[in-house]
């Protein structure tokens, strides 16, 4: 985690994949739960958190990186605070001017992206310690890991719980609605849901894999 | 809507849209330390009370924003001064009173990048709500955070005996209760009329 | 790492306070440039959408005019400016003649506040149309309030005439089960969402009874813009 001299490493497309799968930060980290949750009642709600969080990581990764060297240690978090909240202003004010509805259905939870544990992490562990690019990259990967996460999230809940996907209606009228989907309760069986595949494939593997001597990507 | 009563806006907050079970907000804290019943209760002591503190300060930031007339700073001002003021809070503790500030451990600073600070202090502007309204949402939400603690906390203390797939345990588990918890919460609806 | 602690170097207080104040300042000037560039259009959002609203719930105006309630007496023109709480929005047809008005109201719903727009028509003496601006009811029962034919075909034409002394309203809105509506001022409940529609019932009761006797107190406010 040393800096590195001028012959900086080209941003390499691991910093890139590592968010979408392997460091998924809902799936894995479990990590910015309370959007992921709170927004993904129905597909086009999680796609439009998930892009605006990208935005928001992309951005204070690259200032708070092309920053690093400048900023005492000391205040360290609460520049990232101050860079953070900008851009989540930002985007609270640009999501209103593109969609009010969109806008209403998210609410106040534009706001709270501030207080993402995801966006902090990435900005102490990753963007303090790296060049712009990579975390650019970082936060690239982990923005869409993130997405996509909601987005399954999301499109879960749209599907059992109101029969239609991104507003589309899926099934023919005689579908009963999973009413319990769409309300709170429904977010944490759905994560749940997700978390449970996730942990039988990885236990899976990880069986498959414990003869061979190298740990498989 | 300013004109509620003050037991509906803490009933409001504890019960019908508890701040965990139904906003979503402190997931983390949430998930993280209702391991243990003792810890449950020291966690929601310490957010009931950081929540009472930002939302008296945010009361007052919202009303000077107001009079200068800045909205848009509304946001990066409540989280610079919630940040600041639970480190103030957390020196003041620890010079006045060493053994509370052993109690709440650890507790304090993480509280900081809990959601449902903010969350708090954007809800109440939201709602218009004055300053005594303001003071029940803080109670009413603090205790609504450390009821639901509580409960998660005893119940995965039961579990731990419980025999249990191995591809359950853990936060999967933790979650599935959750939504079982914010299920029954949903019972209390109505109470608000 | 040689095992004595090294006297820590105090920290310097000049850098921080640079690079505290620097990134404020950025972010403050970032901040404000987005706002005042992006205001205009969400203020023009806004007002399409209230637009919209009010033309929803008076299906005859073809436009419409914001009024603000001054010593609760009075109604005085908005045109523009900044408002306040008390609004009315007057609607007119294509001739410029008034045809009704559109009063928002909210109360408290079964989950959280319910917040609505609705249409009173000068001719028919009712409220004939609203709309449902804002609720967090229980998604497939309590939100049938937005979306159920049967129910919203009760605000197709509510009575709400006034006394002839024009200081109250005959017969007040009142929820009825569902099936037992008999008077034009009643409101057939949904079944499973009988709390989201008393709710309803209620917050309509509440403004018609408070806003409709002041506006025919004053109706000729309204009439300027012919």
């Amino acid at each position: 985690m040393v800096d590195s001299f001028p012959h900086e490493e080209t941003p390499s497309t691991d910093e890139f994949i590592k968010g979408l799968w392997r460091e998924n930060p809902v799936f894995v980290q479990v990590l910015g739960m309370c959007p992921a949750l709170a927004v993904s009642n129905t597909a086009r709600n999680a796609l439009a958190m998930g892009l605006a969080t990208l935005f928001v990581l992309l951005m204070s990764n690259v200032v708070i990186s092309s920053l690093r060297r400048f900023v005492p240690k000391e205040v360290r978090i609460a520049t990232y605070i101050l860079v953070i909240a900008t851009f989540v202003t930002i985007v609270d004010y640009v999501l209103q001017a593109i969609s009010l509805d969109l806008h209403k259905a998210l609410g106040a939870f534009i706001s709270l992206i501030v207080v993402n544990c995801l966006i902090l992490g990435r900005a102490e562990a990753f963007a303090s310690k790296n060049t712009a690019g990579k975390s650019a990259m970082d936060a690239l990967g982990m923005g869409l890991g993130f997405t996509a996460a909601l987005l399954s999230l999301g499109a879960v809940r749209e599907i059992l719980g109101s029969g239609a996907l991104f507003g589309l209606p899926l099934f023919h009228d005689g579908f009963q609605p999973w009413v319990v989907m769409i309300l709170p309760s429904g977010g944490f069986f759905a994560l749940a849901g997700w978390l449970l595949l996730f942990n039988a494939l990885q236990e899976r593997r990880a069986r498959l894999a414990s003869p061979a001597a190298e740990p498989m990507r | 809507m300013t004109d509620d009563p003050l037991w509906s806006v803490f009933v409001n907050a504890c019960l019908i849209n508890n701040f965990v079970l139904a906003y979503f907000l402190g997931i983390c804290p949430f998930l993280g330390v209702s391991g243990k019943l003792a810890t449950a209760g020291r966690m929601g002591g310490a957010v009931t009370f950081v929540m009472l503190v930002s939302s008296i300060c945010a009361y007052g930031i919202n009303h000077a924003l107001i009079a200068l007339d800045a909205p848009y700073l509304r946001l990066i001002s409540f989280i610079a001064v919630i940040a600041s003021t639970v480190q103030l809070v957390e020196m003041f503790i620890k010079k006045v009173s060493p053994a509370l500030f052993r109690a709440l451990g650890i507790f304090l600073p993480l509280i900081t990048t809990n959601c449902a600070i903010l969350g708090l202090a954007l809800f109440q502007t939201n709602k218009g709500y004055d300053f005594a309204q303001c003071i029940a949402y803080a109670l009413g939400a603090g205790a609504g955070f450390s009821l639901a603690l509580v409960l998660m906390a005893g119940l995965r203390e039961k579990l731990e005996l419980a025999r249990i797939p191995d591809v359950v345990r853990g936060t999967a588990l933790s979650l599935l209760l959750a939504g079982i918890l914010s299920i029954s919460f949903m019972g209390f609806a109505g109470l608000g009329g | 790492m040689n095992g004595i602690p090294a006297p820590a170097p105090a920290p310097r207080v000049w850098p921080m306070y640079r690079s505290l104040v620097g990134v404020g300042l950025l972010c403050g000037l970032l901040i404000v440039s987005v706002f005042e560039l992006t205001r205009p259009v969400i203020q023009r959002n806004q007002a399409e959408a209230l637009e919209r609203a009010i033309l929803q719930v008076l299906p005859e105006a073809v436009s419409s005019r914001t009024f603000r309630l001054v010593d609760q007496a009075r109604f005085e023109a908005l045109d523009g400016k900044p408002g306040g709480a008390p609004l009315a929005h007057a609607g007119y047809d294509a001739d410029r003649r008034l045809v009704g008005l559109a009063l928002e109201a909210q109360g408290m719903g079964y989950q959280d506040v319910i917040r609505l727009i609705y249409g009173y028509s000068f001719s028919e003496q009712a409220v004939i149309g609203i709309r449902v601006l804002e609720s967090r009811e229980t998604p497939g029962l309590g939100d049938r309030i937005e979306t159920d034919p049967g129910f919203l075909e009760n605000f197709e034409r509510l009575d709400v005439s006034l006394a002839d002394d024009l200081t109250r309203i005959l017969h007040p809105v009142e929820a009825v089960k569902h099936g037992a509506k008999e008077h034009p001022w009643q409101v057939d409940g949904i079944t499973g969402a009988t709390i989201s529609s008393v709710a309803i019932a209620d917050i309509l009761r509440r403004s018609t009874e408070e806003w409709i006797p002041r506006i025919h107190r004053s109706l000729d406010d309204f009439r300027v813009a012919e």
